[in-house]
């Protein structure tokens, strides 16, 4: 889509454009460039030749039992993460939906955390968790039980899910409030006046035309989950114990900060790129079938 | 026709049935309150421990002893958050911290809107040789977030020696496509006859825009403002790897870095900071709520 009616300017219109496309090539397609250009590289020891070797540093990273795990970290992560955010937040929607005093409030009250960064978040939940200075750690501690996140893996697991889904319910709290507010009242009272009860109205008309959100939602959570808990897993555990919250991103940044290791984190980044790319795609047929809708 | 007593009774039970009902609705009112305070107690009380705790002093909370009410020491505890940060563990001052997390946060949001305004302003009101390559290069961007392609970039800007600086830290992550796909769609919008009018009166297109077009986009840029600048003050990975010195240290990074072994934290100052880091943001999208929902949908749309 287009204009008719354009001006005329032969420099103009560069001019305008430069500095986003200045900053998108030097920020964005050299160093994606790079990436795809040094995962097919190896560097010896020293770091003084680097050879050509294929896919070499892709068959060894799926090779890699220690890449596997974080890859099965993430999608254990993941899955826990937008399955319980996004369960909550249908709920606290669907209460919030119905014509109460006060719904305005609520929908302040419970969309604020939104605006908290990730890894704040997870300084919070410190509080709440840390067998030592948190609330219900201690709780948990008195009553015997052997709560100690630094220690155990499946406790780590545990806490990071827990505060990255707390952070994450607001976004879905708003998308689904607006989802459930923009169904017409009509087809809800023409299911009422059919004598359909409140939980058989919820599954068989609210929820499938709920789903163009659901769907939508799911795509958002899950590349929130893959990389904007980074914050949160490095505050709390980073990534560990013995790599137990060990996610692909931050396996990415481990190889490339702390083990330097070029090549297998450029390959690691390129397959995060692919990854995101499947998923955009995803997201993109959904938008198109949004249109027809 | 029948009359009187069945028609009592019909009205009576109707009556009935009525009440019934709404003595249901009732009650289900009153589960939705009790469900929706319980969700918003929930949701507060991280934020609650952290606002109490941030008013006592360090021995309270090292011993666990989990402060709900508040204590003596919050003057103290934020003025030494602030002005020295924890002398334990980083030493570098929180109020520096926040202003570094302004500066980014400012600075990226005006930065994005600024390049999104005037490329969509290129794309849609001009034609020329290569606009559709400059249109699909910058919105194929959207496709790789910053944490996707964070090493190859951060190698990009050590190379330009951008390491520690501002500049750093802060003209990669304003590349993106969301802001100029939201003008492009806004632009779109604005009737032809008005470029028409615009052209016959003899402004040229940089009028056009500054009279015109910018005053138009006002409601666009407000809400873009929000979204952006929690999206800036937010950052994490990025500043963590491109600032290694506590002179650019933001304050999300740095409240991460003040917390050391569990002997040697200073927790109520790690409290306190927490509030300072979350405020900001906080404030901004509960001030400007309608905005912050209008830009939340827009851009994801």
């Amino acid at each position: 889509m287009r204009k008719r009616v354009i001006f005329n300017d032969k420099g103009l219109p560069y001019l305008l454009l430069a500095p986003q496309l200045a900053i998108t090539f030097v920020f964005f397609f050299w160093p994606a460039g790079q990436a795809i250009w040094f995962s097919f590289l190896r560097q010896d020891a020293f770091g003084i030749r680097t050879t050509f070797v294929g896919l070499e540093n892709f068959v060894e990273l799926f090779q890699d039992p220690l890449y596997l795990a974080s890859a099965w970290n993430t999608v254990v992560f993941s899955f826990w993460v937008t399955l319980v955010s996004m369960a909550v937040a249908l709920g606290l929607a669907v209460l919030a939906d119905r014509h109460i005093r006060g719904a305005g409030v609520y929908k302040t009250l419970l969309i604020w955390p939104y605006a908290i960064a990730p890894a704040v978040a997870a300084v919070l939940w410190i509080f709440i968790f840390h067998p030592q200075v948190g609330l219900l750690g201690r709780f948990l501690r008195e009553i015997g039980i052997a709560w100690d996140y630094k220690l155990n893996g499946g406790q780590a697991m545990l806490v990071v899910i827990v505060a990255s889904a707390w952070n994450q319910i607001p976004y879905n709290f708003l998308f689904f409030l607006a989802g459930l507010q923009s169904i017409p009242k009509s087809v809800l009272e023409a299911a009422a006046i059919d004598g359909a009860s409140a939980q058989r109205r919820f599954w068989t008309v609210i929820f499938p035309l709920l789903s163009p959100t659901t769907f939508f939602l799911l795509v958002v959570n899950i590349v929130f989950a893959f990389f904007g808990t980074f914050g949160v897993i490095d505050a709390l555990t980073k990534g560990g114990p013995a790599k137990a919250t060990e996610t692909l991103i931050y396996k990415a940044y481990i190889d490339g900060r702390v083990n330097l290791d070029l090549g297998s984190s450029s390959a690691q980044s390129v397959v995060l790129m692919l990854t995101v790319i499947l998923l955009t795609a995803i997201q993109f047929r959904y938008i198109e079938r949004k249109v027809h809708y | 026709m029948m009359h009187g007593p069945i028609d009592a009774t019909r009205l009576a039970a109707a009556e009935r049935a009525a009440m019934k009902a709404e003595a249901a609705r009732r009650r289900t009112d009153i589960v939705t309150h009790a469900i929706l305070i319980l969700g918003v107690v929930l949701f507060a009380l991280p934020i609650w421990i952290v606002l109490m705790g941030s008013t006592h002093d360090v021995g309270t909370i090292a011993r666990g002893e989990v402060p709900l009410l508040p204590g003596p020491y919050a003057v103290q505890n934020y003025l030494t958050a602030l002005g020295e940060g924890s002398a334990r563990t980083t030493r570098v001052p929180v109020a520096l911290m926040m202003v570094n997390s302004f500066i980014m946060a400012l600075l990226i949001t005006v930065g994005k809107i600024a390049i999104s305004l005037t490329s969509a302003y290129a794309v849609v009101f001009f034609s020329f040789p290569g606009r559709m390559v400059a249109f699909w290069s910058i919105f194929i961007t959207l496709m790789l977030p910053v944490e996707v392609r964070i090493f190859p970039t951060f190698k990009v800007v050590s190379d330009l020696g951008m390491i520690n600086t501002y500049g750093g830290l802060i003209i990669p992550l304003i590349a993106s496509a969301t802001a100029t796909l939201l003008f492009r769609q806004f632009f779109l919008t604005i009737p032809d006859e008005l470029v028409e009018a615009a052209k016959i009166d003899g402004a040229g297109p940089l009028r056009f825009f500054k009279d015109v077009v910018l005053p138009l986009s006002v409601t666009n840029i407000a809400a873009l403002f929000v979204i952006l600048f929690v999206y800036g003050w937010n950052q994490y990975l990025w500043p963590l790897l491109v600032t290694t010195s506590g002179d650019v240290e933001t304050i999300v990074i740095g409240i991460v870095r003040m917390i050391g072994s569990e002997a040697d934290t200073d927790w109520n100052l790690v409290m306190a900071t927490a509030v300072l880091a979350l405020l900001p943001p906080v404030a901004v999208v509960i001030l400007m709520q309608r905005w912050f929902v209008k830009g939340l949908v827009e851009t994801e749309k």
